[in-house]
């Protein structure tokens, strides 16, 4: 009953979609005749139809022989119109609205339905939909939308790539960098000489009809067909989870190939105008392409290093960080564009700049705003991409050419696959850790056409291989996204090829990827080899004495690694345990292993420490509830401009914090604190504590829960905690002192802490 | 490159290229930087790997050093520390850094791995008690953070302590209160970095090319 619930609902929410879509076809539609019939009336009387306006209209008309004031006072006598329709000067907007709205709700009913989602990826059933849409627009006779230059490149494209740049798991890729630019930039050449060439070959076959395409169109659709598209890769990868290696491959080639393609794409659309080719133009071509990539990735790493200077700043305009980040961006993107310069380097290159440096220096909920707000515009973007995709196939003349299509597909497969076999076996003697076999395959199959292939195609200007080669764009990207999307799944199960590995980051593994950072830049020295790991080592040298001293404020600057990592995980285990209640599992979950464990043992030593009185105690504990108190009434306050919190506190009961607060509190005394053994502060803490406070401390009542903490409650505190480790009170006391440290911890999560490392994309910080 | 062309294949290189799996052309190499850092002479002593400049700013040099003259690292099922060593202990620390051949088994690869590990995990047990106590894991971390001043240490205590429950949650799961966990065995080691693929990092690139003429 309830799966069939469910399927209704999403079929009703298609329906609803498609319906919605119709009306504003048919809208459009009606205003048109009435704005006629109105134009027929009186001249130039812009506004839409109505019943009221064109009676008035006509009583207008009957009475023009009158005198002008009967007129008028015809005119006065008129009621008022309550209620008028005027759809035109909200078309567009409403159209975009009503475009994205179905989109999302499409993408709504996928899920809905599990069982097509497992075997289809998404991108496949967008293009179903998006051909359907526009199978009913051209029944109704409307001209339907089409996936334009200007609309791909400047509007949907931009929020995917920087959703890419920014979370770009840097160590892999920069590990990879000569594998994948060798993918990119050869394997993009060889594809595209090799399409374009035997295209050529193929139109030379006599009963084809293709006599009239030369040399240099054929070239040209070479490489617009020959690109890996980053959309397609991403849509389709995303859902089949390989091992990072293999996703970093094949995703960096999508996003570097972009510089070949436009320096091919607009060498060849020139010398097609020219008609000849010299040396010299060749020659340029090749200088063309260094000044592309390269100039892209210049304007994004200025633009990236604004954008952190910018950051540093931001201490007292939260609100507006996250929007650094997207204009930055979005300006590094369109300056390169203006110079015909590669636009996705650009913009990958700011990002992945602009990334450590901003996330050291904002706020916590800034870095959720931009991580959701980047994953949802990209999100958006890639569903209408597809969709429109679907309807631009319906809508744009076709010119089929059967040699043509099936020869540009067949030919598109054999290059790739050539061309990933022949590279490897060049990469492979320069790699440590070698492809095999199956990792050739699945970077061969996992090249997908996409919609940077057909908006190129749409700014050929010789209309009539313009169709042509459209068609054939088409099919080789339906042909991609389909059959191989649609397979590569069960193949990558088949292979038994190495998943993504689940597992969180641990402690111990940072460690240790530090540890062998160290080592193996060490063991280089010795060698006498200047290598990877030297340059590496050397770069983050330079890039902590000087780069970040100027880029991020304040002490956050001089904090190496592999603190800010161990205290993400504090700060992620505090919000854990409290967002899920008191019956959280910290993430060591099924052990009751404690620092008691751990600890070596040590004879028990006589010392002499100062008892404290029973009034004393009474004392500190009457602060302790004071500070309680205090901290609660702040984080009532809120306002646009204070960022302070919160609306959680308002869901939560009182009495439901406070024994989650004290389930926390107890948790934390065991895995944090060192144990009573030792005369240790537990200075842990302290480390998170400077930056975020100053955005936090408003009010001066409260002395104590400033990082100046009056040194004497601290000592009293651990010397109680010193005493015995086994006494009802010192347990209750130190849960209250932990317990505030930790409620302090939680306000400060919840306020302005600095940023959470994230689980899905994002891959470990540059180190 | 001309003159290393037309070494003859030596029969001491013959041995050390069966024992290490190194190419006569690396050894070669090595031997020649091993020369250089030892100033011509037959050994090496610590005071040797001092002097490389690009050395003495890594946090963890003395461990690195200290690696070279640990008789775990010779293959020999020996114990202690020596002070000095000759080119084959040298060449036989050195080959823990080889990467693992393309055409290798699964049961050569997993062994590749613990011989890394074991490296690994020598260089943590300094005294050679078969276990990494707290103290000497708070003593790698403290390394590390050896840059960072004051701060580091403090916080060093406790990123080794976290780390060590972490360990013994995953490695002994459930312990009552009065059970105590002794330090990490190998075993333990093994299991903490099993996802780690140390095969396919903890690799130099001993490429076949004359690289003494580049750095000091």
């Amino acid at each position: 009953m309830a799966v069939f619930l469910r399927r209704s609902s999403s079929r009703a929410a298609v329906t609803i979609g498609v319906l919605l879509l119709t009306t504003s076809f048919f809208i459009p539609g009606a205003s048109s005749d009435n704005r006629d019939a109105a134009r027929g009336g009186s001249n130039g009387t812009r506004g839409g139809p109505g019943q009221v306006l064109q009676v008035e209209k006509e009583q207008r008309n009957s009475s023009v022989h009158q005198e002008t004031h009967t007129n008028s006072s015809a005119d006065h006598k008129k009621p008022f119109p309550v209620l008028s329709f005027n759809y035109d000067h909200v078309r567009t907007p409403f159209e975009i609205s009503l475009w994205i709205l179905l989109a999302l709700l499409m993408k709504l009913g996928f899920h809905i339905i599990p069982r097509v989602s497992h075997v289809v990826p998404e991108s496949c059933l967008l293009i179903v939909v998006g051909l359907l849409v526009g199978g009913i627009i051209k029944a109704i006779g409307e001209k339907a939308p089409v996936l334009g230059y200007e609309l791909f490149f400047f509007y949907l494209l931009p929020p995917i790539i920087l959703d890419a740049g920014y979370f770009l798991p840097t160590r892999h890729f920069m590990d990879n960098i000569g594998t994948i630019l060798v993918f990119a930039v050869v394997g993009t050449l060889w594809n595209a000489f090799f399409v374009g060439g035997m295209m050529y070959g193929v139109c030379q076959i006599e009963g084809a009809q293709l006599a009239t395409v030369d040399l240099l169109s054929c070239l040209l659709f070479g490489s617009i067909v020959s690109a890996v598209d980053p959309v397609a890769v991403l849509a389709v990868f995303e859902e089949i989870h390989i091992n990072e290696l293999l996703h970093i491959l094949v995703f960096g080639e999508s996003l570097l190939n972009d510089a070949v393609t436009v320096v091919l794409y607009h060498l060849f659309e020139e010398f097609s105008h020219a008609g000849t080719v010299t040396v010299v133009d060749a020659f340029l071509g090749v200088v063309c392409f260094f000044v592309v990539s390269l100039g892209g990735i210049l304007f994004g790493a200025i633009y990236g290093l604004l954008g952190a200077f910018t950051s540093r700043f931001t201490s007292h305009t939260r609100v507006i960080e996250p929007l650094f980040v997207f204009l930055y961006s979005y300006m590094a993107y369109l300056s390169a564009e203006v110079f015909h310069l590669s636009g996705i380097m650009s913009l990958i290159a700011c990002g992945v700049v602009m990334r450590p440096y901003v996330e050291a220096n904002i706020s916590h909920k800034s870095y959720t705003t931009i991580k959701y707000f980047l994953k949802m515009w990209s999100s958006v973007s890639e569903t209408l991409i597809f969709i429109f995709l679907g309807v631009s196939t319906v809508a744009g003349p076709h010119a089929w050419n059967w040699t043509f299509v099936v020869f540009t597909v067949l030919v598109c497969l054999v290059s790739r696959v050539l061309g990933v076999i022949g590279l490897t076996f060049l990469i492979n003697k320069f790699r440590i850790v070698k492809l095999t076999k199956k990792d050739q395959f699945i970077v061969a199959y996992g090249g997908l056409r996409g919609a940077i292939a057909f908006s190129l195609g749409f700014l050929v200007t010789d209309s009539q291989m313009k169709n042509m080669f459209l068609t054939a764009i088409i099919t080789v990207i339906f042909f991609t996204v389909f059959v191989q999307g649609m397979t590569i799944r069960p193949l990558v199960e088949l292979l038994a090829v190495k998943k993504k590995k689940e597992s969180k980051r641990s402690i111990n593994e940072e460690i240790h990827t530090q540890f062998l950072d160290h080592l193996l830049t060490g063991i280089e020295d010795i060698c006498g080899h200047y290598g990877h790991h030297h340059w590496k080592d050397k770069m983050n040298r330079f890039n902590k004495t000087y780069v970040k001293r100027w880029l991020i404020a304040g002490e956050r600057s001089t904090e190496p690694q592999l603190i800010s990592f161990y205290n993400k995980l504090e700060m992620k285990q505090a919000i854990m345990q409290v967002e899920s209640g008191s019956s959280a599992k910290l993430p060591t979950p099924e052990s009751s292993v404690s620092m008691q464990n751990v600890q070596p043992k040590e004879p028990v030593r006589q010392r002499a420490i100062p008892s404290i009185s029973k009034s004393r105690e009474q004392e500190i504990r009457k602060m302790l509830r004071a500070n309680l108190q205090k901290t609660r009434q702040r984080l009532r306050s809120y306002s646009r401009h204070d960022l302070l919190i919160e609306p959680f506190e308002d869901h939560v009961s009182e009495a439901r914090l406070r024994k989650q607060r004290a389930e926390m509190g107890r948790r934390m005394s065991h895995y944090l604190t060192v144990p009573a053994n030792r005369q240790e502060v537990p200075s842990v803490r302290k480390v998170c504590f400077e930056p975020e406070h100053q955005v936090f401390t408003y009010d001066t009542e409260c002395p104590n829960i400033q990082t100046s903490r009056p040194p004497d409650t601290v000592r009293l505190l651990t010397e109680s905690h010193q005493r015995t480790n086994q006494s009802a009170e010192l347990q209750e006391l130190s849960a209250k002192e932990t317990d505030i440290e930790d409620q302090q911890k939680v306000s400060r999560c919840f306020s302005d802490p600095g940023p959470k490392s994230d689980q899905d994309r994002d891959g470990s910080s540059t180190s | 490159m001309g003159a290393l062309q037309s070494l003859p294949a030596q029969p001491e290189y013959i041995d050390l290229a069966q024992k290490t799996g190194f190419s006569f052309e690396q050894i070669a190499i090595l031997h020649k930087r091993f020369k250089q850092l030892s100033r011509d002479e037959e050994t090496l002593r610590r005071e040797n790997f001092s002097q490389i400049p690009d050395l003495a700013c890594n946090p963890i040099r003395t461990q690195i050093i200290e690696a070279f003259f640990d008789k775990r690292n010779y293959h020999q099922n020996d114990v202690g520390m020596v002070e000095e060593i000759g080119f084959k202990e040298f060449l036989v620390v050195m080959s823990h850094f080889r990467p693992p051949s393309h055409r290798m088994t699964e049961e050569q690869r997993e062994n590749v791995r613990t011989e890394k590990l074991r490296f690994l995990f020598n260089m943590h047990d300094t005294d050679n008690d078969g276990t990494i106590t707290l103290e000497e894991y708070r003593h790698v971390v403290e390394e590390l953070l050896s840059r960072s001043g004051a701060l580091g240490k403090e916080t060093a205590k406790g990123i080794a302590d976290a780390a060590m429950l972490e360990v013994a949650s995953i490695s002994v799961g459930h312990m009552e209160p009065d059970e105590f966990y002794e330090g990490i065995t190998f075993e333990h080691f093994l299991k903490l970095l099993k996802g780690f693929e140390i095969e396919s990092r903890m690799n130099i690139r001993f490429l076949n090319m004359d690289t003494s003429t580049l750095c000091k």
